[in-house]
């Protein structure tokens, strides 16, 4: 294969990968703090929507990234407080919320439909390091938002495993009891971290319209944000993890349209299927080795109830 | 005299039917603010619905068809979710069911009508069964959550439909458009009339029916109760725990493929891409609002339906039909928010009993 | 010995609706001394400990930390002023590293996690008291002991001065607790006060200074270890004579043959240790074989084998001559074997269904309830009926969840049903705990009806005066294994006590 196919090829990997990889970042963490959301599919397809309005209203890019990034937040808000303070189902609460997200982005988005924006987040070269054989033009000639997930990434890594404050979330979706029994308040941090997790998704889905397509569509992540959630089990919830999971599924998108332009005849259908049937498998793999527990924070998915005092 | 809110535990009329009633019209105000604020009547909206879905004999017609592969599939959701086991696999069991009816035609187009259907019925099952099954079985050898299975397996399930009708099952005189040949008459549900509405909603009244007794009065449907319930007290039974599993999420799947089935033999007459406009994900909230049972999940599939071909004719109104999904996601949300309230109740207390609580 | 306690609890009283737990209790915690903590279970020790702890405010009665007095509204208050606890059940978090769990405990305002510095402070602790432990390992990795040293080490890491132990040897091997035994030794010396709550009588004798024994919620003697000896000390934790004579329930009936033959089994506990170590029993129908013993020794692990819920490793069990070990619990049901579990709402019954979907909860399937693909639900109803009637259940109605019923009721109804099946065998745990008296007298007389129907019975208790009204021979069960089995003529509090506390007359036996 040539040098430049190559590069094409895994350029477009990290390109593709990024949507997903700002939605894993962010299920991943609400996911630590203990909570499920199910929602992360509907929370990017409003985030796309209504980053996408916004860049177009305002001629800002970057004003429709804060957008997308409010609106992820406030979805995630619903879920946080019927899941934490109502204890509801987080699964069905989950799955509402991606309805509901789908939905309310194409009745937002219908007017925007087929707009081209002015102003997209152009490729940006980094000096020097793009210079950098094969690796180079890989990495360092993204755009923007890509070099704001490689930074993101490895802020995630840090504060997860190198701050007190990461240890606390690690430790709220393990064992609550131990965070509330140091006094530290266990429903205002998941408050925070579902949140969070929700503005990350939002931003996943305004990548997909401001940088990767750019342009509003009905649907579509296509599914992208369902991807992200099994992205976040298959990568142990851990951010390295998540980046080379994100980078996987995003070249083999790339892949696929790659074999298509050479006339390789592998069915892009089946080459499609490869994340889904690939996740399974693995997480199979890792259940299999470390026999069924330690991989998923102990208090994922449960309710935290204060004992009486 | 004291009102006290207080911890209910007994399942009384008001949380059973009041509270999703409450839900739905609470869902119909929400969103009637986001129209108002969006610059769209409410009124107007709503009405334009129903009157699309209701008011003609076509929209009924339609509605029912939209119906039909609803409430089979929250059928299929409600067996499963009994058990807490939560199949969001509907989406690709319709598929696989939908598919293997698809190969009953292709591989022996000559079959007699009373030959043909039960053959295509059995298949689909057959084919959404196993799709579950599969799944099923992943969680109790491997303890794979049965989440990401059965959604990883709905885009497996809906990509192999692609792959099929684009290649191999692509009819060869179709302008290469992604879609089989037509299936032949012997393979058609037939139709009331010259409407679309097929015998597909017979299927609707059985298998409800059907359901709704083995979830009342049949063994099986007390053991997966009880499994769901209170496992540790179902292990303590001897209830077989394992074997229920995979039963479960074979039926469930069962039942999701016959729904493909009587699509693609009711409707569409032909495998293509998008038989499905996310009948597996609606049936969850559907089989969710009907609190699982089986009649009430036909009531709100119907509910469905309606605002899903009302929110259709939206269209004319200048709004997209993905109204309609906006609507059926809130629905949910008020649902899944509101079953707070059941727990709840609300206690009117004499001076003297409330001082006897320490 | 300093002169000022490093704790003082003085008039302590705890009431909760219906019992009081604590009742005027004293209690001076010195530095260096290692104060034991006896009694049996309901003595009050647990509340009291949770009281010094701040997890329940005591109804009366005040704590001073160094002569100074103290409120505690919280664990945390508790944990400032330097107490700390190790429980019977580990609070550690699996997939930590120690390091990580006990820096999660650290009082810190800093944003980085310094890792370096926990883990030497670690090392340095585990060395002086001789707990040592590799901080960076995960903690599912480690051993049970190994666990706890790290509870323990988390403790001293927060400069805890009071160390309070729960029954910390009943997960050690012999050999592990004389480790534990030395390292607390040293932390005595090094100025903490070391409590150790045990039921284990030659334990509390080789380690303790000072021993305080309750009784019922009151303090009924506080001596140094020199001024006492076991028997004065067992006298004080039973504190009554059991009067055998009192079997005016009982009338003589002759046993049946031997229906159960449980021969040296052993089985793991949840936590992964030995639960039962060579357990063997015998009983008879129409006999009931009482066990006596302090919770916790491998009770619930001998009936849960028995159910088939639980595998045992070694060793036979024969019912009715036919080897049954490691079947299903199907299996056992359909052989008539009945557990009653401590659990009752959850194991023993469903709590969202009605009274009459748990009446036929093991029995749903055959032909008393069922009919082809079927439950026949007025079969069930009238069984149902029948139960509420013959053994007073008190409810709203027999459609309402269950779990909107008392505990008595809940208990007479699963005893009615289990009873109503005619099992050829039952073994049912503290079936009167947590029950009023005319409750109590109820099952007491089903009990006793069910031996008349020549069932086998095992009945695990707390309560000394039950088992001596009702039980044929008792087992007294320690370690897993019973420890002394006598007929219920030579019951006697002497004899009881010293099995219950783990000492007997067999050398080897003992700890």
């Amino acid at each position: 294969m040539n040098e430049t196919l190559l590069i094409s090829i895994l350029a477009a990997s990290i390109t593709a990968g990024t949507p997903i990889l700002f939605a894993a970042l962010g299920e991943l963490i609400t996911e630590r703090s203990g909570v499920t959301n199910l929602g992360v599919d509907g929370m990017m397809l409003v985030g796309a929507a209504t980053g996408f309005m916004a860049s177009v209203t305002f001629h800002s890019p970057w004003l429709g990234v804060g957008v997308a990034l409010l609106a992820g937040g406030i979805m995630a808000l619903i879920h946080a407080y019927l899941t934490i303070t109502l204890r509801a189902n987080q699964v069905v609460s989950g799955l509402a919320l991606a309805l509901f997200g789908s939905g309310l982005s194409s009745y937002l988005g219908k007017n925007y439909v087929g707009m081209r924006p002015e102003q997209t987040f152009e490729k940006l070269a980094v000096p020097y390091l793009s210079n950098i054989p094969i690796i180079g033009p890989v990495i360092f000639k993204q755009d923007a938002l890509v070099y704001l997930s490689y930074g993101l990434v490895v802020f995630v890594a840090f504060y997860l495993y190198k701050t007190r404050a990461g240890l606390f979330l690690r430790a709220l979706g393990e064992n609550p009891a131990a965070v509330d029994a140091v006094g530290v308040n266990v429903f205002g941090l998941r408050y925070l971290y579902v949140i969070i997790g929700g503005a990350l998704a939002g931003l996943g889905g305004a990548y997909l319209s401001l940088a990767y397509a750019p342009c509003w569509l009905e649907n579509m992540t296509a599914g992208r944000g369902w991807i992200a959630v099994a992205l976040v089990i298959f990568a142990l919830w851990d951010p390295w993890r998540a980046l080379v999971g994100s980078y996987l599924f995003g070249g083999i998108d790339a892949l696929g349209f790659h074999l298509q332009v050479l006339g390789i005849p592998v069915s892009i259908f089946i080459l499609n299927m490869m994340p889904y049937i690939f996740t399974i498998v693995v997480l199979i793999f890792v259940l299999i080795r470390r026999g069924g527990r330690l991989a998923a924070p102990q208090s994922l998915g449960l309710p935290y109830d204060r004992e009486e005092r | 005299m004291k009102i006290k809110v207080q911890k209910s535990l007994a399942p009384n009329l008001t949380s059973q039917i009041l509270v999703p009633i409450f839900a739905v019209l609470a869902s119909l105000f929400f969103c009637a603010i986001f129209f108002a604020l969006t610059g769209k009547d409410p009124i107007e909206v709503y009405s334009a619905m129903f009157s699309g879905a209701l008011g003609s004999e076509y929209g009924i017609s339609e509605t029912f068809v939209k119906m039909i592969p609803l409430a089979l599939c929250g059928l299929g959701v409600a067996v499963a979710f009994r058990m807490h086991l939560w199949n969001i696999g509907a989406e690709g069991q319709f598929y696989m069911g939908a598919c293997a009816a698809t190969w009953v035609t292709l591989s022996f187009p000559t079959l007699p009508f009373f030959l043909m259907i039960p053959a295509m019925i059995i298949m689909g099952a057959l084919a959404g069964g196993l799709w579950g099954l599969l799944a099923g079985w992943f969680k109790v050898k491997w303890q794979v959550d049965e989440i990401i299975s059965t959604l990883m397996m709905n885009y497996i399930g809906i990509l192999w439909v692609d792959f099929l009708v684009y290649g191999a099952w692509r009819d060869p005189e179709g302008k290469n458009f992604p879609l089989t040949a037509a299936f032949p008459a012997a393979a058609m549900l037939p139709t009331f009339g010259s409407l679309r509405v097929h015998y597909g909603i017979f299927f609707v009244f059985i298998l409800a029916l059907i359901f709704w007794v083995v979830f009342k009065k049949s063994k099986w449907g007390y053991e997966t109760l009880v499994i769901g319930s209170n496992p540790i007290a179902a292990k303590y039974a001897g209830i077989n725990i394992r074997s229920n599993v995979l039963l479960a999420m074979f039926i469930s799947g069962a039942l999701c493929g016959i729904a493909g089935m009587v699509e693609v033999s009711g409707v569409v007459g032909k495998l293509q891409p998008g038989i499905s406009p996310g009948y597996g994900y609606t049936a969850i909230i559907v089989a969710w609002l009907a609190r699982l049972h089986p009649l009430a999940i036909v009531g709100v599939a119907f509910l469905f339906a309606v605002i899903h071909v009302g929110g259709f004719m939206l269209q004319t109104m200048g709004m997209p039909s993905a109204t309609a999904t906006m609507l059926q996601g809130a629905m949910l949300f008020f649902v899944v928010g509101s079953d707070i309230l059941t727990k709840y109740e609300i206690k009117f207390i004499s001076s003297k009993e409330g001082e006897k609580n320490e | 010995m300093a002169d000022t306690p490093l704790i003082s609890m003085r008039n302590i009283v705890k009431r909760f609706p219906g019992v009081t737990a604590n009742d005027q209790i004293n209690l001076d915690l010195y530095p260096g001394q290692v104060h034991a903590l006896l009694g049996e279970n309901g003595s009050g020790k647990t509340t009291l400990m949770s009281i010094l702890t701040g997890l329940y405010r005591p109804t009366e009665g005040t704590i001073s930390v160094n002569g100074q007095e103290k409120k505690f509204t919280s664990p945390r208050d508790a944990i400032d002023n330097g107490i700390g606890m190790v429980h019977q059940h580990f609070k550690l978090i699996e997939s930590f590293t120690v390091a990580e769990n006990i820096a999660l405990s650290q009082i810190s305002n800093s944003f980085l996690l310094s890792q370096d510095a926990v883990v030497d402070d670690i090392t340095k602790l585990g060395e002086k008291y001789g707990m040592v432990v590799n901080p960076k390992s995960y903690v599912w990795q480690l051993s049970v002991g190994e666990k706890q040293r790290v509870e323990i080490l988390r403790m001293l890491y927060r400069n805890s001065k009071v160390l309070i132990l729960d029954e910390p040897t009943a997960v050690l091997t012999p050999q592990e607790t004389r480790e534990l035994f030395a390292n607390l030794r040293k932390m005595a010396n090094d100025g903490c006060a070391v409590v150790f709550i045990s039921h284990k009588l030659n334990e509390v004798l080789e380690l303790a200074d000072q021993i305080t024994v309750l009784r019922s919620g009151k303090v009924v003697g506080c001596f140094g270890r020199n001024d006492t000896n076991r028997y004065g000390l067992i006298e004080m934790m039973i504190g009554r004579d059991i009067n055998v004579n009192k079997s005016n329930n009982k009338q003589e009936q002759s046993l049946g043959e031997v229906i159960l033959e449980v021969n040296n089994i052993s089985a793991l506990n949840d936590v992964g240790t030995l639960g039962l170590n060579g357990m063997s029993l015998n009983v008879k129908a129409g006999e009931i074989y009482g066990i006596a013993g302090v919770s916790g020794n491998g009770q619930r692990e001998l009936a849960e084998v028995l159910a088939g819920l639980r595998p045992a490793t070694c060793g036979s069990i024969k019912f009715k001559g036919e080897e049954i070990i490691g079947m299903s619990p199907k299996a056992m049901i359909e052989r008539g074997i009945s557990y009653v579990p401590e659990d009752r709402l959850g194991m023993g019954l469903v709590p969202n269904l009605d009274a009459s979907e748990n009446v036929i909860l093991k029995e749903y399937g055959t032909s008393k309830y069922s009919n082809s693909w079927k439950v026949n639900k007025t079969a069930a109803i009238k069984a149902t009926e029948a139960i509420v009637k013959k053994f007073d259940v008190r409810m709203g109605s027999i459609f309402q969840p269950v779990k909107m019923m008392s505990g008595g009721n809940l208990q007479k109804l699963l005893l009615g049903r289990e009873i109503a099946s005619h099992p050829k065998l039952m073994i049912v745990l503290y079936p009167v705990r947590g029950l009023d008296i005319g409750a109590i007298e109820s099952v007491h007389k089903l009990l006793l009806q069910l031996k008349k129907e020549n069932t086998a019975i095992i009945l695990v208790s707390e309560e000394l005066e039950e088992i001596a009204e009702l039980a044929d021979r008792v087992g007294v069960i320690f370690s897993g294994k019973i420890l002394g089995e006598f007929p219920v003529s030579a019951m006697d509090t002497e004899l009881v006590g010293s099995l219950m506390a783990g000492i007997t007359e067999n050398k080897e036996d003992m700890v």
